[in-house]
């Protein structure tokens, strides 16, 4: 079993240290195809997070089964299935979210964030702490998405979380910004070379935070030294 | 001084702000004839670029602790705004200005980690990426309105124009350039000859200037004058601009005679459009262009050729701009394989065997 610790080590990789966009630059794919709005963002997060959860978990169960010479082909099995399921799913409940991200969700089975984690992970660690990775590991790539889907949007198109309503319900339609009113639209932002300006800056700003929290704490560690000195 | 001398040094009297300068002399004939030609508003756009390129470039080297001063004065930062003018249509709204040198300077250069870094000409992106997110205000060209002639804007006019409402009469006072008029016609099926009767093409007027187009693209004259300022001063060497020419006439010259009804002739090619400032000024660029001079004469044959590509059989009248930033994402395999003779070796880099034999035994 592992212990509470183990596990906030687990939420703070996937959330921020080991983020999968920001710092595996994994899923580059989704990442900069699919944000184009923050909706799409969200959608395509929680569908990759659900695949995530429950392939970390399957294929938990089944590591002690599968022979390591094996292993990738039957992952990949595993994955395509499970997505198979999510992808009818969702085509059955979030209909209106299958038009926009139809064509990325089966392509989630090759998402190198799943048997990426299935191989760093699910493959070496029991069910829960496998399905905790798969949580975290899949919240914080929706974030990243997120955030890069509502900074494009913004910029882009001057409206925040457009068409959230067919997304989480109706009851989530005062999510649906207009920021600025009459905007014209800055064409740039929803084509793909905006995904990467964006997500370039949000790399850069992440290693901004972390270098100044290491000052930080070096010039604790400092004072505490000369303290004992 | 510094104590620290061995060698006789050869000195350069040149500097990044002396380069900068010439090349700002260089464009000021074309500056100035583009002002006259479409009026104030082409004297605000000029102004502005220049100032949100220096403000962009002054707030870019806070952000990262740099100098300020010497960076800033350098004269690179003005130079990216007034290149950037230049291929603006010269009505446009002051927004495009503010934008498009800002992203210049923040993205194209200090990103990159600045001057002498970037991949990308910083103007040429800007120029692309105003093309690409606002294709309606990119594509506004107005017919001349001469300074001081009976059709010249009054000031309060040019002012609404640039800062205001934007332009009026929209359809009495634009037309289409010359290389959309006839990339449009051409897929209506028309021959060549057919739409040359109808659009009042002239290769002499057009080499002087005075039609639609660019702030700085339209007078081949002007800018070919520039060019050889620049040769004369050594600030840049005749491989590029005289390769890219070149391809530019050779290949429409050899289509054109394959089928007169399908492809024009290499003037036209060479008269309109940016192909004289971007072989002169955008071309040339030191960061962005190889450093042999092999590698040079092949990045400028490039950009014609693509050039040439684009305006033919791309969906878009103009290519250089794409052309430009095409072979600038080239130019580190260019010189990967284009290297100079190292000393005392030969292009292989086998050691040139001595004419003089040792007799040392």
């Amino acid at each position: 079993m592992m212990s509470l610790h183990e596990y906030k080590v687990l939420a703070r990789d996937g959330l921020w240290d080991n983020n999968p966009v920001l710092a595996q630059r994994l899923a580059l794919c989704p990442a900069l195809a699919i944000t184009t709005t923050a909706t799409n963002g969200l959608g395509m997060g929680i569908a990759t997070t659900m695949v995530l959860i429950i392939t970390n978990a399957v294929i938990s169960v089944f590591r002690n089964v599968v022979t390591p010479e094996v292993r990738i082909p039957v992952f990949i099995l595993l994955i395509a299935t499970i997505v198979t399921v999510v992808d009818l799913m969702i085509n059955a409940f979030l209909h209106s979210l299958y038009t926009v991200l139809g064509l990325f969700i089966p392509l989630i089975v090759t998402n190198c964030v799943i048997l990426g984690r299935a191989e760093a992970f699910a493959s070496r660690n029991e069910v829960l702490p496998s399905a905790v990775d798969g949580l975290m590991m899949g919240v914080g790539f929706t974030a990243a998405l997120t955030v890069i889907g509502a900074i494009r949007e913004i910029i882009g198109s001057g409206t925040l979380f457009a068409n959230a309503s067919s997304l989480l319900g109706s009851a989530f339609s005062f999510l649906e910004l207009v920021l600025i009113p009459d905007y014209k639209g800055y064409l740039i932002m929803m084509l793909p070379p905006g995904g990467f300006i964006v997500m370039g800056f949000l790399m850069a700003a992440k290693q901004v935070l972390e270098q100044r929290a290491a000052k930080k704490a070096q010039e604790i560690q400092q004072t505490a030294l000369m303290q004992q000195t | 001084m510094s104590a620290l001398i061995s060698g006789p040094h050869t000195h350069a009297p040149t500097s990044v702000s002396i380069v900068m300068g010439h090349v700002i002399l260089a464009l000021i004939p074309a500056t100035a004839y583009g002002v006259y030609l479409f009026g104030y508003p082409a004297l605000f756009l000029v102004i502005l670029c220049i100032v949100s390129a220096m403000a962009a470039e002054a707030i870019s080297l806070f952000l990262l602790n740099k100098p300020i001063r010497p960076f800033l004065l350098d004269g690179s930062a003005a130079l990216t705004g007034l290149l950037i003018a230049l291929t603006l249509p010269p009505w446009a709204p002051w927004w495009i200005a503010v934008v498009g040198c800002s992203f210049a300077i923040i993205i194209g250069k200090h990103v990159f980690g600045g001057i002498g870094q970037n991949i990308f000409n910083p103007a040429m992106l800007a120029r692309v990426m105003l093309l690409i997110a606002f294709p309606l205000e990119m594509t506004t060209w107005v017919i001349p309105h001469p300074l001081f002639s009976p059709t010249a804007l009054s000031f309060s006019d040019s002012l609404n124009i640039t800062f205001g409402s934007g332009i009026a009469n929209l359809d009495a006072v634009s037309s289409a350039s010359l290389l959309g008029y006839i990339k449009t016609e051409l897929t209506l099926g028309k021959t060549i000859p057919e739409i040359m009767q109808h659009a009042n093409y002239d290769p002499l007027t057009s080499f002087i200037g005075m039609k639609n187009g660019s702030l700085g693209e339209t007078s081949g004259i002007l800018l070919l004058l520039g060019g050889i300022y620049l040769l004369a001063m050594r600030i840049i060497s005749w491989h590029i601009p005289v390769a890219m020419l070149t391809a530019l006439i050779a290949i429409p010259t050899l289509f054109h005679l394959m089928n007169p009804d399908r492809y024009v002739g290499a003037d036209y090619h060479i008269l309109n459009g940016g192909a004289m400032i971007a072989a002169f000024f955008f071309a040339t660029d030191y960061v962005t262009s190889p450093s042999t001079k092999t590698g040079k004469l092949i990045f400028g044959a490039g950009v014609g050729s693509v050039e040439y590509l684009i305006r033919t059989w791309g969906s878009f009248p103009e290519g250089v701009g794409f052309a430009i930033l095409l072979m600038n994402a080239l130019t580190p395999l260019i010189d990967h394989y284009v290297r100079p003779r190292i000393y005392g070796r030969t292009y292989l880099g086998k050691p040139i065997e001595s004419p003089i034999k040792s007799d040392s035994k």
